[in-house]
Parts: C-alpha cells; structure tokens; sequence
C-alpha cells in the first residue's frame, strides 16, 4: 500500500530547477531509500515531505504529494502534518534541555499536559529507540551532554514520541561513528514494522542492507526507481549502474 | 638601528600606558567618591544615613537620611523593567524572527535612533506630555513614579532590544528546526526552544537596561515630583538618589555636600553590583557556548 | 555533464507550497496561543516604532516653529534665551574631548589588538574595568568631575574640567569600536608589511589604521553623539555659564545644559521645543553620519 505519493513534482530555488518531474510512491511499512551524489536533490525531495521547505526563502514547488490519498499542500495543517510526518535531522540537534524535556516537547505541543502519561510516553519512545538502558538515569540532565551518537537517538525518541505515522531520516548516520550507525541501522528495521522510514543516504551500503526500496537521483532528476535488490543487482539506466559499482564523476 | 629599536620599544611603552588609563580612570574615580563620601557616612552614621527615612540637610539639627531615596530608584527601575522589558523582549523576538526583510530596513534603524535620543529631550517629553496626560486621567500633579517609569521603559527599551535580538539570532537554527519538524507552530517553537536558549544573552540586556535606569537622571528629576517619599500609588511623586544629587549639588555646602557625594556613593556601589552580575552572566554564557 | 537546471524565468512558477493565509487560520484555530503571541510580539514592536515616531514627530512638530531668528541671534540673553553661545559652546567642548579622549582611546585599543598575548591577565583586567566605566552613569562621572577636576585640581566649572570628565566618559566607547575596527583588519597585511622589513610600529602606522580608519571614525562620531547630549556629567563640571567660553578655564553651558535648564526654569517652555529640535537634529545627523561610515567599512570588508 502506498503511504506517500509524489506526482509530477518540480521544485525551483529561485532559478534553479532542483528537482525534476518526480514521480514515486513510497510503500507503508518499509524502508525507502533515496540515494545519489551530492546536490541531485534528494534531501531536497525530503524535505519537501513535510514541508520544511516552506522554510527556505524563494523554494517553489508544483505538483502533488499525498499522504494517504490527501494533499499535503492542500488544506491540510501544516503542523499536523509534521506530527504525523516526522524527521531526523542530519546533524543531531537535542534542544538545551534535559532529556526528559526533549522528548516531551512534542507530545506536550499537542497538548499532553497529564505528567504520568508524559512520563509513559517518555519511557516508552526512549525504549523505542533502544536508548532507555543508557539514559533512564539520566532523564533530567542536559542533553547537550551526551554522545553524538545518543544525542541522534534521542531525537529518533523525540520524534518517535509525537506517534508519527511517516519518518523522514536525512543523512542521520553520516556524522556517527560505525557502532552507532549500526545501532541506528538495527533500530530503523525494527521501527519499520510500525512506521513507513524515509531515508536520504550517502553510503550506499548503508541502502542496501536496511532499505527495502531504493531511488536513484541525478542532477534533480530520479533517474531510477525500484526494489533495492533489483537496483543494487540489475539496474535498468547505466547512469545508476556506474554509480552503485562507484565508477561515477 | 639601535634608535630604531629603541622608538618601537618607546611605543609599545606609550601604547601600554594609554591600554591602562581605564584602570587608572575606575581606580581614581573610586578613591575620590569614596574619600569624599565615606567621611560624610561616618559622621552621619552609617545606618542613619542608608536607614535613615527623614531628608532634611538645612533644618537645625540636619537629617541626612537617604533610604526613601534608595527605595525610590528602585521603584521606578522596577517600574521602567515593567514597561520596558516585555516590549523589548518581545520586538527582539520579532525583529530577530517575524519581521519582513522590507519593514525589517525600517524598524532596526528606528530602534536604535531611540537610543540616540538625549535623556535631556526624554525628559522634556515626559514634562511636556506625559506629566499633563497622567494629571489629568489619572489624577495626583503628574510628575509621578509612575511618569519616571513609562520614560525610563522606553528609555530602555534601544538597550533590551538590541542585546535580546543578538542572543537571539546567535542561536543555532537547527533548534528551530526541529521544533517545527515536531508539528509545533512557528511561536510555539520561537518561544520554547529559541528564546531559553537565548536567555542568558536576555538577560545581560536586561541588566543592562537595569543600570541604564537606575542611573538615569536628567529624564527623571523633570519628572518624577522629586517628593522625598516612598510612594504608595504610581501617581505619586518621588526622588531617586540621582534626582537628589543634581538638585541640590549647586547650592550645598558642608556636610550636606559631603552627604550628596555620599549618596552618589550608594549608587555607585548599585552600579558597580550590576556591572559584576552582567560579567559573571557573560562569563557564564560564554563558557557554556565555548 | 552538463547541469541543465537554470530555469529562465521562475516568476511565472505557480507555486503550490505557499503557505495561505487559510491554511495559517487553520492551524491558529487548533493553536490559538499561537496567534496571541503572534499578535503580542508585532504589538510591541508596533509600540516600540510608535515611541519613537511619537517622540519625534512631537518635538518636531511644536518645536519648528519656534526655530525663530532669535533663537539663534549671536548673544544670549534672558529674553531671546539663543542657544547659539551653548552650540559654539557644544562644538568647543566636543572638540577638546576629542582631543584628549582619541589619543587615549585609540592608543588603548592598539596595545589590546596588536601588543597583548591572547589570555593575559592585564588585558582581562583592562577590558573588565573598560566594562565598568561603561556602565558608569553619567551623573557619577559628573560627580567625580566636580571632586576632581573643578576641586582638587582647581580647575572650577570649565570648560577643561568638561571636557576631561567626558573623556573618561566616551574612552570606552572609542577604545572598543578600535579595537574592533583593529581586528577586522585581515592578518594578511600584517604579514605582508612584516616580510618587506617593516617594523611593528612602522605596519600599525602605515598600514593597519589606515585600513582600520572607516571603523575607528565611525566610532569617534559614535562619542560624539554622547557628548552633544550629555547633560547630568557637565552641570557641575562645565557649569552653565550663559555666554561664551572664552578660555579653556571658563565655565559654558553645552546644548544640551542649556535645554535642562530652559525645562526646568519652565519659562522659555517655545524656546525649549525649538532647543529639543536643534539637538535633536545634531544627535541623529552625528549618528547617521556614524552609521554612513561604518556601512562603508562594511562593505569594504565583504
């Protein structure tokens, strides 16, 4: 079943034609992967999955991307949308507070004021996360303090925390370390069972061993689209072949 | 060669003096404010003079007591942290994340030519407007604690703004990123994640603006009523400490003159307390960015 | 290959990701604390705009018209109350503060930015105690001006015990926009004027205030908008004498003296409106004319 549908979608910063007539359906419940050097677009395409292109002076999109059949840039609420289409960031970005409170902010946004099942929902999306054993005595210290590898899934847990249907991960592993990118890895086949992943990588291992679908974009163009065994075995466009056996630019 | 050596030495000798004139300057200006004013305490008595509520230097026998004085200040600092503070915070906050780039070439400007203002014409305003609209919507004569912190409120407001919207802009995007990526609205995520993080760099402006109206004078002694007092309605007059000295330093002599030294003392002491509470706040800030 | 993605004309783009004013009612309709602090935040800063254009607005308006020749006549007296001794006597006071307080000023900042080791003491010491003549209110300078220079040093209300204890005053403000400009100034002209042989003193001469010139005079015009509007630090230092200071010992009243007392007699109230528009008209000319300067340098730098 499709979650998120992309139809004829331009995007222009300015001038510039960052993405080109995209189509693509991302599947519920599996792990999408976009992947292509840098600058063809693909966290462009991210981004624009919850809007926070919005953010970006004189970004301009056409086209159509549906959640479950509804138009993102319709009338729907931006900020419900971003609950319901959650991102990790790049570069982990914890707020200045404690750990508690970071996980907290988002399900007290949407009005959780009740402290047992902020605490409930705390506890659970740390384990969700599979930090809860590293941090469950540290709740109330800063979370500035910790590791940039714990600092990354703590933001998974706080994206977690607001019961996202979709998350949207750009680069989240390429500032870590290999052990905390495996445990991220790991992490992200788990949530897949309950959550349709998103993900912009550079490290095309890193596709082939969690995604279960994989885009290959070009100079804002998605050059190819399909199951990543059949992507990473049998490409159809010599463009995503010479990239994946890494004869590219 | 050697007269070559010897003039750049000479200069690094000149320019080192120059560099330690602003501790000479803090160090003289100490001694001879506490010379001339300690004295005058001492013979007053201490706590007659700080404690003392009765301002009375040409009655037989003279009353030296500056605490209704003391108090008064900080009623209307507090009074223009009431009115000043939430509206600098609060256009920081604009300027630094609502305002159009177009209003924004406007209104940057237009808040620091408020600082450029003389405290002199602030104070002409407030005689020449503020004072006749309080006396007549409010009642009491007008000059009034409640005249002197509307003043000094806007009076501040150049300072909070400008500091506020600095520590503002210093915090890193990426905060406010992520509180949106969470589904909370633009304020929602200005004013939980941006603001606290700024807070410390918010609060040296505040401090800021603290010593600035604490200090005030010319503003104030047009028009506060200048009562020796401690007001109980805001349409009441009072005099700060800054009030007394200007009034009366011209005709003084003696002991009064010593006992006005004095009270410039008492501020100074305010002054330098608000001044080590700003560096210890910046000192604290930088080490937690750095 | 070829990166084909410059679009020629991105106007006629019809955007779908605009946020409407629709879609922000309906999010404001589920976050109505939102929309309050919205509406808060462009109030104060409506209300800070409006203080401004009120103060000045109003100085202006009942102050031009009182912008009469008498105003301005040569000699002052109780019933024409000219503010033309008290502008002369601004423009000598400025002057001689200058003088006194650049050479202090500049010279400190040149031994912060170019002689001190990063992390001495002294310097931290010498900043600290810059910071705190900084917050120094005026009328405490004006105290310590009268202890001092008008006292102990015999001086009497002159317009050398003025001008001293303004220079104590500004010296922070010259020192720290220096020391700025001082820093601004790229490493690499340093280097150069060293390879070719020059001497230290010889590269900050000729080649480092040079480049540093916009950002040091931005911020001596900077003190002199200080100066011109100051009033509490020189009532009882340069007193406020009605003629002309004729010598650097006789007392003057500045610009901005002279509207204290003109606002306090409350008799010449026409006369202090057209003063408050004068010294207005100076204070923002002084502080434009900092701001021109020191853009230049800006642009200059990127």
């Amino acid at each position: 079943m499709d979650k998120i549908t992309v139809e004829n979608m331009n995007l222009y910063y300015g001038n510039f034609h960052a993405l080109k007539d995209v189509n693509l359906r991302m599947e519920k419940n599996k792990i999408t992967a976009f992947i292509g050097p840098s600058g063809c677009g693909k966290s462009t395409l991210l981004k624009s999955l919850n809007r926070m292109n919005d953010l970006v002076e004189g970004c301009k999109i056409t086209g159509e991307i549906k959640l479950d059949g509804e138009d993102i840039y319709g009338d729907m609420d931006i900020n419900l949308l971003r609950k319901r289409v959650g991102m990790v960031f790049q570069k982990a970005n914890p707020f200045p507070m404690s750990v508690y409170d970071n996980v907290a902010f988002g399900p007290r946004t949407h009005g959780i004021k009740n402290k047992k099942e902020l605490d409930q929902i705390v506890e659970e999306s740390l384990r969700d996360a599979a930090i809860w054993d590293e941090l469950k005595d540290r709740l109330k210290k800063s979370a500035l303090g910790l590791s940039g590898g714990q600092q990354q899934r703590l933001c998974i847990a706080r994206a977690l925390a607001v019961k996202p249907e979709v998350l949207l991960m750009d680069e989240a592993t390429s500032a870590l370390d290999p052990i905390s990118t495996g445990k991220i890895e790991e992490l992200c086949l788990k949530l897949k069972d309950n959550y349709t992943i998103v993900m912009v990588t550079h490290n095309m291992q890193q596709a082939l061993r969690i995604s279960n679908n994989t885009a290959f974009f070009l100079l804002g163009e998605m050059v190819e689209y399909g199951s990543t065994d059949t992507i990473f075995s049998a490409p159809k466009d010599k463009r995503t072949e010479e990239y994946i056996t890494g004869r590219f630019g | 060669m050697r007269l070559n050596r010897f003039g750049e030495k000479a200069m690094q000798g000149v320019f080192f003096l120059t560099a330690i004139t602003s501790i000479a300057a803090v160090v003289i200006i100490c001694v001879f404010l506490f010379y001339n004013g300690v004295p005058a305490m001492a013979e007053i008595g201490f706590f007659n003079f700080v404690g003392g509520q009765k301002w009375a230097p040409t009655n037989v026998p003279a009353s030296y007591g500056i605490f209704n004085m003391i108090i008064a200040s900080i009623y209307v600092t507090a009074g223009a942290i009431v009115i000043g503070v939430p509206i600098g915070i609060l256009t920081a906050v604009f300027l630094a994340r609502f305002c159009p780039k177009p209003l924004y070439k406007i209104l940057k400007p237009a808040t620091e030519l408020l600082a450029g203002i003389p405290s002199i014409v602030y104070g002409f305003f407030g005689l020449m407007v503020i004072v006749p609209f309080i006396r007549d919507h409010f009642g009491g004569n007008g000059s009034s604690w409640l005249a002197a912190s509307i003043v000094l409120g806007i009076m501040i407001l150049p300072t909070i703004i400008g500091v506020s919207e600095s520590a503002i802009r210093a915090v890193p995007e990426s905060y406010y990123e992520g509180a949106l990526a969470l589904g909370a609205t633009k304020e929602r995520s200005v004013f939980r994640t941006i603001l606290p993080a700024a807070k410390s760099g918010v609060l040296a402006g505040v401090v800021l603006g603290i010593g600035r109206a604490l200090g005030e004078t010319m503003a104030v002694v047009l028009i506060a009523g200048n009562q020796v007092q401690i007001p109980t309605r805001l349409t009441d007059g009072l005099r700060t400490m800054t009030a007394n000295i200007v009034m009366e330093m011209g005709y003084s002599t003696g002991l009064h003159r010593q006992a006005l030294i004095a009270t410039g003392v008492v501020l100074f002491v305010f002054i330098l307390l608000i001044t080590l509470s700003m560096q210890a706040i910046k000192s604290r800030s930088e080490k937690k960015n750095g | 290959m070829d990166d084909n993605r410059i679009i020629a004309d991105p106007k006629s783009i019809k955007a779908i990701n605009k946020v409407s004013f629709k879609q922000r009612m309906i999010s404001y309709k589920k976050k109505p604390l939102s929309l309050v602090m919205l509406i808060l935040v462009a109030l104060a800063a409506a209300l800070s705009a409006a203080a401004l254009v009120f103060i000045i607005v109003y100085v202006l308006v009942k102050g031009i018209p009182n912008l009469t020749p008498d105003l301005f006549s040569l000699t002052y007296n109780s019933d024409n109350v000219s503010c033309m001794p008290s502008i002369i006597n601004t423009i000598m006071l400025t002057l001689l503060t200058l003088v006194i307080a650049v050479p202090f000023g500049v010279g400190a900042a040149i031994y912060l930015a170019e002689y001190a080791k990063k992390g001495n003491k002294l310097v931290k010491v010498i900043r600290t105690m810059a910071e705190t003549l900084a917050g120094i209110p005026s009328i405490v300078y004006g105290l310590f001006g009268m202890l001092f220079f008008v006292s102990a040093l015999h001086w009497g209300y002159s317009l050398l015990a003025g001008a001293f204890t303004l220079a104590i005053m500004v010296l922070p403000t010259i020192m720290r926009t220096t020391e700025e400009a001082l820093i601004t100034v790229p490493d690499s002209y340093r280097e150069g004027s060293f390879g070719l042989g020059a001497g230290k003193l010889r590269t900050i001469v000729k080649i480092i205030l040079p480049s540093a010139m916009p950002g040091i005079l931005a911020g001596i015009i900077l003190a002199v908008g200080r100066i011109v509007g100051e009033t509490a630090a020189l009532i009882y230092t340069y007193g406020s004498a009605t003629g002309y200071a004729a010598g650097p010992l006789s007392s003057g009243r500045s610009l901005a003296v002279h509207m204290y007392v003109l606002a306090n007699e409350g008799l010449h109230t026409d006369q202090a409106w057209g003063t408050a528009v004068v010294l207005l008209v100076l204070v923002f000319g002084i502080n434009t004319l900092s701001a021109f300067i020191a853009k230049k340098l800006g642009s200059k730098k990127g």
